[in-house]
């Protein structure tokens, strides 16, 4: 049984926050292949296109008929723990600090032995549901779940290392004026956040939907404007120290191609979704960084919203993809700078969203709530790459099967 | 002594006083929002170039961007298509000494603390010279509401059938027209009112004015601080080829002997 | 068709430098004296060895063919074998017969680690591919974990109790009091191996193996170069690697399908045997060795144990100078300690650990825990010349 985790103490101002390590980071170009599958919740192991063995650990040759065509493909999640051990020493700082550790052999029913960590509520002789995980260090790894849920085992301190659950933790959602703000909030909420900052931009600009966040409890509204480093920084001056979990909401969408559009347009969608970004990752980055080791609520996550089209663009969207590609980079640059603190950045791409912008498109589209469901969902399962909804998810499969054809097509859409 | 000698004795005394009229260039102070399908006005934004710092040890500075209309800031003719053809109507065109001249400010803020919807008219410019004579050509004319001492949401004043504020109605431009002034002032975000696009012309204040080859100054603040008449006004724009106008400092020279 | 014999090969010189935990020698160092103590116990010199062979893992950024520079040998044939636990049964295998075939005419075998403060941590971290991708994210508990894997795998399958692994290490520790050499110096108790500190379960701080520095050291020659040495044939020998890998882990070694082949090469069998060296980098190990070398049935060997008396003056002499256990592991080194006590063993050279009578011994190696199993195992059957 997972024991519930319990609200963090308030911190002794006196003691040195704990030094964020992390765990074993060197990795062969095959074993990054588990990060690019754990990244979006895929169990995809390398499978060998001549004789169908299942390969692991990753390598770059069958272990039986040594082909070198070894295709990762999506495999039975399924396996037996056939051993376990509870670790209580490690020459690892990262280990060090979490002892003791479990990690047991699994058989995976695709075929080899794996060592994973184990869920408390699992051990020798359980039938095992398999994940890819990220791990602190951004690398995949081969974690051993129960087969059907147990109570509170998002707590297990292992599966807490390995997401950034809402529970207990402290989120700034930038934007309070992005149409899935109210139910972002609210997700977030129900998922156990201890508090929501929303930030708002242009307090001077009145809008209806301020009501439905003034008031509540555990649910600040505060003045943030990407566009603006002044306001950031401000605003990191009082928050960035206590923030567990940043989702980046702010966006602005236009519609039109690059040939007849406007740069004024383009310069505002560059400068809220590439440059706002990058703004954000200035300001909320390092502080965010620097507290990933600290106690139950430290610091996990940094999400945005991104389109799909970041991968590769809409015509009818030509400054909006442009500045969606821009923010993806601005995202994998922060990625990999955050990787040397166990920060994880996570980008959620949705497709088309229900909103003024996409008016004129045929569904299906992504609902706000939807969006916001995408988006606790991708916090509480510890994942990078998020694809909400249906046109984000084919827009991913085909960019990942051929992006030069899916440009075509993309560009022969009415 | 001559009369420049004699200004710079009586400025450096105090016994004719600077008014500044100008709001801080804020990220945050408000701009004119328009429906979100159109090209919008740039907010007022600063980024560091450097600050004695590794990017550059013994000095500091930053880049600016904003919109010709962002802040305290001038119209010129050219803004308005009324004003298109109109010879020398981008700031960069206008003789200096138009900047320059006489103000009169008409004092509306009893109305506009009244009505949010405050219409400056013919009546309300009749009244005001029955006071204090007529309007001289020539004359900057300020509309004093108070609306400066406002801020945040209040500024604007947006509900969901657009922003309401103080404003002249057509026919109080006209009357100003034949006065022949130089250039038409406010408290607000524009010189139309902020309903002003129900009016026949729509924004009258830009259209009327700006196709007369007249000045707009928008966002001012400490009328207040301003006689009715005897003060001078200095509005030079930022000199921008073609600019349609510009953020600038304006300043009244008030007599206080 | 049954290999040759090792006829007329001679195996001579048994060295060990005696081990420390920490050293601020290099490997390079460790392994010239191992050399030169052997050499000197031939009464050779630098010049008299055609062939050399060398286990470490500390030598970098040089590799045995620097070593001979360094040393200034010159040299017919020269091995590198990183095989770890089994260094010693091949780097043996492979002399004995390039000695018979005319190859080389004196062999040096020597194997030698530093270990310097931190170095284990730094050697672990670059053991293996499979290591670094799939076994250190997972609590970075080094072989400890990897064996408490095999050994949880073990007990549940076998039926053996910690206390059965215990009496293996309460035995060598007591043979290790015999040796002035052993890095352990006190006596260990059941019940002290038993509620000894947790390491990764099951595996407590009694089943594991202590780092540090240290050489050994044989020479290979011509029979008829030996002289008047005290000498020790070799019966048979055998390798193999990744074994059995379709077993989901890893409970038996590459012995288990050798193991009858092997003894028939010797001419002798398990019983013949006067004492045994096994490969104890943890006791769950040399109980498969016991096993899988025909000693004891399958999952026997916790009964196995139990009925006997495994010290120097027992009924099953087994890891005679204490073993890793309780000596210490020198890296590399660790796996020619066995084979190097056995050849002391054999020709009557083992001082204070000597076997009354010792005449033929069994050496098994096992090595390099390359993901989840230790990928090398080898032995060797060493007779002594009477």
């Amino acid at each position: 049984m997972t024991e519930p985790l319990s609200p963090p103490k308030k911190k002794d101002p006196q003691r040195r926050s704990p030094v964020a390590t992390l765990p074993p980071r060197t990795r062969s170009r095959a074993g990054l292949g588990l990060a690019v599958a754990a990244a979006e919740n895929a169990f995809r192991l390398q499978t060998c296109a001549d004789c169908g063995a299942v390969q692991y650990p990753p390598r770059d040759a069958c272990c039986r008929c040594l082909s070198t065509d070894l295709p990762w493909r999506e495999t039975d999640r399924t396996g037996t723990v056939i051993a376990e051990t509870r670790i209580h020493a490690s020459p690892d700082p990262y280990f060090r600090a979490r002892l003791p550790w479990r990690a047991g052999s699994v058989r995976l029913a695709a075929g080899p032995t794996a060592i994973c960590h184990l869920h408390g509520d699992v051990g020798r002789g359980d039938a095992v549901r398999l994940r890819l995980m990220l791990d602190k260090a951004g690398r995949g790894v081969m974690v051993a779940l129960p087969q059907t849920p147990t109570p509170a085992m998002e707590d297990d301190p292992m599966m807490r290392e390995l997401t950034a659950h809402p529970r207990h933790r402290r989120v700034l959602v930038t934007d309070a004026r992005a149409p899935e703000a109210p139910a972002l909030v609210q997700a977030l909420l129900d998922a156990g956040a201890a508090h929501v900052w929303v930030g708002e931009a242009e307090a001077w600009r009145r809008w209806p939907g301020r009501a439905g966040f003034e008031g509540r409890e555990n649910v600040t509204l505060v003045p943030l404007d990407v566009t603006d480093s002044d306001s950031l920084a401000t605003l990191a001056g009082e928050i960035g120290g206590k923030t567990d979990i940043l989702v980046n909401t702010a966006r602005h969408v236009r519609p039109g191609g690059v040939m007849a559009a406007d740069t004024v347009q383009a310069r505002d969608a560059m400068e809220v979704n590439a440059l706002g970004l990058m703004r954000l990752g200035q300001a909320f980055g390092p502080g965010m960084a620097g507290r990933t080791a600290d106690g139950v609520n430290r610091a996990a996550c940094f999400a945005t919203v991104l389109s799909a089209h970041a991968l590769s663009p809409d015509p009818g969207y030509g400054a909006f993809a442009a500045s969606q590609a821009a923010a993806r980079s601005v995202a994998q640059t922060l990625r990999a700078e955050f990787a040397r603190g166990g920060l994880r950045m996570t980008c959620i791409y949705t497709g088309p969203t229900e909103d003024d912008w996409h008016d004129g498109l045929p569904p299906p589209k992504v609902a706000p709530k939807a969006l916001a469901r995408g988006i606790v969902k991708g916090l509480i399962d510890g994942l990078e790459e998020v694809f909400v909804g249906d046109v984000a998810q084919d827009l991913a499969e085909r960019w990942r099967r051929d992006p030069g054809i899916l440009e075509r097509e993309l560009g022969d859409m009415p | 002594m001559t009369i420049l000698s004699d200004l710079a004795a009586r400025i450096a005394t105090g016994a004719v006083r600077v008014v500044d009229l100008t709001h801080t260039l804020d990220p945050d102070f408000p701009v004119i929002v328009l429906p979100p399908e159109f090209g919008q006005c740039a907010r007022f934004r600063m980024e560091e170039v450097s600050a004695y710092d590794h990017r550059g040890p013994a000095w500091k500075w930053h880049n600016l961007s904003l919109n010709e209309h962002t802040g305290t800031h001038f119209d010129a003719p050219s803004h308005w298509i009324s004003g298109r053809d109109v010879p020398n109507g981008a700031v960069d065109e206008i003789a200096p000494e138009a900047l320059i001249g006489p103000v009169c400010v008409i004092d509306c803020s009893a109305g506009a603390a009244a009505d949010d919807d405050f219409a400056l008219t013919p009546e309300h410019i009749r009244d005001w010279e029955a006071a204090h004579g007529q309007i001289p050509s020539g004359a900057w004319v300020l509309m004093r509401t108070d609306w400066s001492h406002r801020s945040g949401a209040d500024y604007l004043n947006m509900a969901e059938d657009g922003a309401h504020s103080p404003g002249p109605t057509p026919d109080a431009i006209r009357l100003l027209l034949d006065r022949d002034i130089r250039g038409f002032g406010t408290e607000t975000v524009g010189t139309d009112a902020g309903q002003g696009s129900h009016y026949d012309p729509p924004f009258p204040a830009h259209y009327l004015l700006h196709g007369a080859g007249k000045f707009g100054l928008q966002c001012l603040r400490n009328l207040d601080q301003l006689p009715p008449t005897g003060a001078v006004l200095i509005a030079p724009p930022l000199k921008i080829k073609g600019g349609t106008g510009s953020p600038l400092r304006v300043l009244a020279l008030v007599d206080q002997t | 068709m049954i290999p040759r014999a090792y006829d007329g090969v001679a195996v001579v010189a048994p060295v060990t430098v005696p081990y420390v935990r920490y050293s601020q020698e290099t490997a390079h160092w460790w392994i010239a004296r191992a050399l030169k103590a052997a050499l000197d116990a031939a009464g050779l010199g630098p010049r008299d060895i055609d062939g050399l062979s060398v286990s470490s893992f500390s030598l970098a950024p040089d590799t045995p063919v620097g070593l001979t520079q360094h040393l200034g040998l010159t040299l017919n044939w020269l091995d590198t074998v990183p095989m770890g636990g089994m260094s010693g049964v091949a780097a043996l295998r492979r002399a004995a017969r390039a000695v018979q075939a005319g190859d080389a005419e004196i062999v040096a075998c020597v194997a030698g680690d530093a270990n310097h403060i931190d170095s284990f941590r730094r050697l672990l971290g670059n053991f293996s591919r499979f290591s670094q991708d799939a076994v250190y994210p997972y609590g970075y508990g080094g072989p400890n974990a990897c064996f408490a894997l095999l050994m949880d795998a073990y007990m549940a399958d076998y039926g053996v109790e910690r206390a059965d692994f215990g009496r293996i290490a309460v035995a060598q520790r007591e043979n290790a009091l015999r040796n002035p050499h052993a890095l352990m110096k006190s006596p260990l108790t059941l019940e002290q191996y038993l509620n000894a500190r947790a390491i990764s379960d099951p595996i407590a701080l009694f089943d594991c193996v202590m780092p540090c520095a240290g050489a050994e050291a044989f020479l290979v020659m011509r029979e008829d170069r030996a002289g008047g040495l005290p000498a020790a044939r070799v019966l048979a020998t055998m390798e193999r690697h990744n074994a059995f890998p379709e077993d989901p882990i890893q409970l038996r070694g590459g012995w288990a399908d050798q193991a009858a082949a092997f003894w028939d090469r010797a001419g002798v069998g398990p019983s013949d045997m006067d004492l045994l060296q096994t490969y104890d980098d943890y006791p769950v190990i040399s109980m498969m060795q016991i096993e899988d070398l025909d000693f004891c049935e399958k999952g026997a060997a916790g009964a196995f144990v139990r009925a006997r008396d495994l010290t120097v003056t027992g009924d099953f002499p087994h890891n005679t100078s204490g073993g890793q256990l309780s000596v210490g592991q020198a890296g590399a080194a660790g796996g020619y300690l066995g084979l190097v006590e056995a050849l002391r063993q054999v020709t009557g050279q083992a001082g204070p650990t000597q076997v009354a009578g010792a005449r033929r011994a069994a050496v098994s190696g096992f090595g390099m825990v390359n993901y989840d199993r230790g990928v090398c195992s080898g032995a060797a059957v060493l007779e002594g010349v009477a």
